[in-house]
C-alpha cells in the first residue's frame, strides 16, 4: 500500500512537472488517465488534493503565504465529498450484488413456466409472457394427457416484481400437485383458492383462468376466478366474443364454488387468453380499448398463432414507447380441422 | 401519478375518506397508510369517496381487500361510493363487488 502510495506519488509529481513546463493537450490526456487510475484504486478525493499540495510544495518549498493554509481549508472541503464517494462506491458494489441476485431469481422463475407447448394434432397454440422488469407475476401453465385433452391456465398475481414472483411458486406447486388427469376447471380453481387463501397476506390475491380443451369432442371447459376476460373467436359469424368467467379472485374467500362453462370449438374457432397487462396498455392518448386488441388480433389473424402473439405483443409495446408498464401475457389456442 | 387523501369525519362513527388521483403500485403505499388506521376503530362506518379516481390497478384493490379484513377485524364497516366506470368494471371483473359494499350513486353524505 505504502509502495503504491509512492508509485502514485512520483507518477503525480512527473505529471505536474510536465504540465507545469509546457500547457499541453498530452498534460490534461495524463491528468485523465491519472484520474481513472486513482477511481480504481479508491483513492478518495482528499488524498488527491493532499498529494497534489505534498507535490507542489516539494516544487516550490517557499509557497506565498496562506497557500498551504488554503489547501487545509480546501481538504476540509473535499472531505465531505470522500465520504459522499465512498458511499457511492459501497452502494454501486451492493446494487451489482442485488442484481446478481435478482438474475438468479429470474432465471429460477422461468423454470416455473412450461418451456414447450404440447403438440396436439389438430390444435395451434401461440404463447408469449414478458415481464414489465426482470420477475413476473404472470403466470401459464400447459397440461397434456394421453387423450390428446390440454388443460391450461393463466394466472396474474397482484402487484408485480419480486412478491409477485414468490406467490408464483406457491401456484406452481399447487398445480403441479394434481395427478396427470384432467382436473375439471371449477374443481382444480376451488383446491387452488383454498391453497392460496391459507398461504397469502390479507391484501394480496390471484386471479386465474383455467380452460381444458377436448380434442376428442372439441369441447372447451372453462371456469375463472376474478381474472381478465378473453375472447372467443367464432369463425362461421367471424365475431369476436367476451370470454368471461365469473368468480372471485384467488385468496379471499375460503370455501368458494367457481362456475363452468363450457364452448363448442369448430374448425377456425380460437381461444385467446391474456392478462391485465394486454388490456391496461397505455399510450398517449390513454388506456387502448379491449376492440383495438380484437382489431389487431384479426390483422394477424391468417398468421399461425404464435405469430398472432408476437405481432400483437409487438404492435402494442411499440404503442407503449418499448416500455412496458405491466406483465404481459397472451395465448391463443386455436382449433385447425 | 399523484395521489391525495382527505380525512373527512362525518360524526362520531362515521368518516369519510377522499381519494384523487391514480391509485396504483407506486401510490398504494400512501393509500394503505390513510385508509387502514380508520378501520382500525370498532363500530365506525368507513366510506371511501372515489369520485375523483380516475384508475385503480390491482395493487389498488389490494389496497381494499387488506381494509376489508381490518375493518372486519375490528368490528367496523367499509364501504366504497363514486365509482367511475373503469374502477367499478375492475371490481365486477374480480368479484370483488361480492365482498365489499359498493354504492350504485353517490351517496349523499359523500358529496
Amino acid at each position: 500500500m505504502a509502495e503504491s502510495k509512492e508509485l502514485l506519488h512520483d507518477q503525480y509529481a512527473n505529471i505536474l512537472r510536465a504540465y507545469l513546463e509546457e500547457q499541453s493537450e498530452q498534460g490534461l490526456y495524463y491528468a485523465q488517465q491519472f484520474s481513472k487510475r486513482v477511481l480504481e484504486e479508491q483513492i478518495s478525493p482528499e488524498e488527491v488534493v493532499s498529494l497534489h499540495l505534498e507535490v507542489l510544495e516539494e516544487f516550490f518549498p517557499e509557497l506565498p503565504k496562506g497557500a498551504h493554509e488554503s489547501f487545509e481549508l480546501l481538504l476540509e472541503v473535499m472531505m465531505g465529498y470522500g465520504l459522499a464517494y465512498r458511499e457511492h462506491q459501497s452502494l454501486r458494489d451492493k446494487t451489482k450484488e442485488l442484481e446478481a441476485e435478482i438474475n438468479v431469481a429470474a432465471n429460477m422463475q422461468q423454470t416455473f413456466l412450461p418451456d414447450e407447448i404440447p403438440h396436439v394434432n389438430g390444435l395451434d397454440v401461440g404463447v408469449l409472457s414478458v415481464p414489465a422488469s426482470k420477475m413476473s407475476g404472470d403466470y401459464y401453465h400447459f397440461v397434456k394427457d394421453d387423450h390428446d385433452c390440454v388443460g391450461l391456465a393463466i394466472a396474474d398475481i397482484i402487484g408485480k416484481g419480486i412478491p409477485a414472483a414468490l406467490c408464483m411458486s406457491m401456484i406452481k406447486y399447487t398445480m403441479d400437485s394434481y395427478p396427470e388427469q384432467r382436473l375439471q376447471p371449477g374443481a382444480l380453481l376451488e383446491n387452488v383458492n383454498r391453497v392460496v387463501e391459507q398461504n397469502i397476506a390479507s391484501n394480496m390475491f390471484i386471479t386465474m383462468m383455467y380452460g381444458s380443451y377436448d380434442s376428442r369432442s372439441h369441447q372447451f371447459n372453462y371456469a375463472g376466478a376474478g381474472h381478465e376476460p378473453g375472447f372467443y373467436y367464432k369463425a362461421a359469424e367471424d365475431t369476436f366474443e367476451e370470454l368471461h368467467a365469473k368468480g372471485i379472485v384467488l385468496g379471499i374467500k375460503r370455501n368458494t364454488n367457481y362456475k363452468e362453462y363450457q364452448l363448442t370449438v369448430d374448425p377456425g374457432d380460437f381461444v385467446v387468453l391474456l392478462s391485465d397487462g394486454v388490456t391496461e396498455c397505455r399510450t398517449d392518448d390513454g388506456f387502448i380499448e379491449r376492440e383495438a386488441i380484437t382489431r389487431l388480433i384479426r390483422t394477424y389473424q391468417h398468421l399461425p398463432a404464435q405469430e398472432i402473439v408476437n405481432h400483437v405483443f409487438y404492435e402494442l409495446e411499440r404503442a407503449q414507447g418499448f416500455q412496458l408498464r405491466d406483465d404481459f401475457t397472451l395465448i391463443i389456442l386455436r382449433r385447425n380441422v | 401519478m399523484n395521489l391525495s387523501t382527505e380525512v373527512i369525519e362525518k360524526a362520531d362513527k362515521k368518516k369519510i375518506l377522499r381519494v384523487a388521483g391514480e391509485v396504483d403500485a407506486y401510490t398504494a403505499p400512501e393509500l394503505k397508510a390513510n385508509l387502514n388506521p380508520l378501520t382500525e376503530e370498532e363500530g365506525v362506518e368507513v366510506i371511501v369517496d372515489l369520485t375523483d379516481v380516475s384508475y385503480i390497478d390491482s395493487t389498488g384493490l389490494g389496497i381494499f381487500i387488506g381494509a376489508l379484513k381490518s375493518a372486519e377485524n375490528h368490528g367496523a364497516t367499509l364501504r366504497l361510493t363514486g365509482l367511475n366506470e373503469r374502477v367499478k368494471r375492475l371490481f365486477t371483473i374480480t368479484g370483488l363487488d361480492e365482498v365489499i359494499t359498493i354504492d350504485d350513486e353517490n351517496t349523499e353524505e359523500a358529496k
